[in-house]
């Protein structure tokens, strides 16, 4: 039987399945590289400079962060359910899955404004305006417990926190970008999902576009531990 | 002689039959119900370590969590634990390069002195 989603040029569509599965998990390669040079830079200045990186992480806040992951998993989950709905071909349930897919990813981008606001105030972006008081002087900030119970930085090292958080919003923001992108597409294929697109044996869309969303997801999966957690002090 | 038979006769008969293109494998819900609680599980352990004073061991712990959990979402979320071959040594292939491309150029810059920064 040939079906209208069917190209020519493939010898079957099992072959056409494989050859856009394979496509998109090149693509995704290159996107492992790409966000691979920022890591590898975290890596490494963490161990040029890794008061200002124990220092910086501890202001980031953990419950936003661990709700954020929770947030983002749960979004995950939802596509995936979204492609089993798109193979059993109901066309509703896919519809409805790729809404909250859609949801999950704005409540994530929603709790990321919060955070990037707080260090908006707390003049924790990179530039001109940016303030290492709060790394020089921690005994002055209660009200943050875990920056209180560090150790003041010298002022050079202090400085050096500008590139924890440079880093921090150059990785963040790039994830947040690609959520955005994704959103997007969500949008998209929500519409072609709900027009009957996807509930006749093509799945192809929605299976690589989950391909994209898992991918994202994974990108957090090690941002929340390098940037939130690994440098906690807990005992100080 | 009809569309359909010109067709057949181009076909490449080991691609047709390849088992690799044949077979598609369903995830079941219920399978990502159990990746998804396990997601859950594991991000609530990370952050519960992250508190623990384990000096070395807190940034081992905190990755190799996040190792395991990104190796279930690529296996099950990502189907790639269903997948052919190629695409299966694709996906190792890549890890791979990114490993070894991160390994060599740590080993350059780790062992220049390049004095105290």
């Amino acid at each position: 039987m040939v079906l209208p989603q069917h190209r020519h040029h493939f010898e079957t569509e099992e072959q056409q399945r494989e050859a856009g599965s394979f496509g998109m998990w090149l693509f995704l390669l290159t996107e492992i590289m790409f966000f691979g040079g920022m890591f590898f830079a975290y890596l490494l200045y963490r161990n040029w400079y890794y008061p200002a990186f124990a220092a910086a992480s501890n202001q980031l806040n953990v419950p936003m962060g661990a709700a954020n992951t929770a947030i983002l998993i749960t979004s995950g989950f939802c596509m995936a359910l979204g492609v089993w709905a798109a193979e059993v071909r109901r066309r509703k349930l896919l519809t409805v899955l790729l809404v909250l897919t859609t949801v999950f990813g704005c409540a994530f981008l929603g709790v990321k404004y919060f955070e990037y606001k707080e260090k908006y105030e707390l003049h924790h972006i990179p530039g001109n305006n940016f303030s290492v008081a709060m790394f020089v002087n921690p005994q002055d900030y209660p009200q943050y417990p875990d920056t209180y119970a560090e150790k003041p930085l010298a002022p050079d090292m202090a400085q050096k926190t500008q590139i924890f958080f440079f880093l921090y919003f150059a990785m963040t923001g790039m994830h947040a970008l690609h959520m955005i992108i994704g959103i997007v597409l969500l949008f998209w294929l929500t519409h072609r999902a709900w027009r009957g697109d996807f509930s006749s044996g093509y799945v192809a869309p929605i299976e690589n576009f989950g391909l994209y969303w898992h991918f994202v997801d994974i990108v957090w999966l090690f941002l929340f531990p390098l940037l939130y957690l690994i440098n906690r002090h807990p005992l100080h | 002689m009809s569309h359909e038979a010109i067709h057949s006769e181009e076909h490449d008969a080991p691609n047709v039959t390849n088992p690799e293109h044949a077979e598609h494998h369903i995830v079941t819900p219920l399978q990502y119900c159990f990746v998804f609680a396990t997601l859950l599980f594991f991000t609530g352990v990370t952050v519960g370590a992250a508190y623990l004073d384990l000096h070395w061991a807190n940034p081992v712990i905190a990755l190799g969590i996040a190792c395991f959990k990104a190796c279930i979402v690529i296996l099950f979320f990502m189907h790639a634990a269903y997948q052919s071959r190629l695409i299966k040594v694709t996906i190792g292939a890549g890890f791979f390069i990114f490993l070894v491309l991160i390994t060599m150029t740590l080993t350059d810059y780790l062992s220049r002195a390049w004095g105290l920064w």
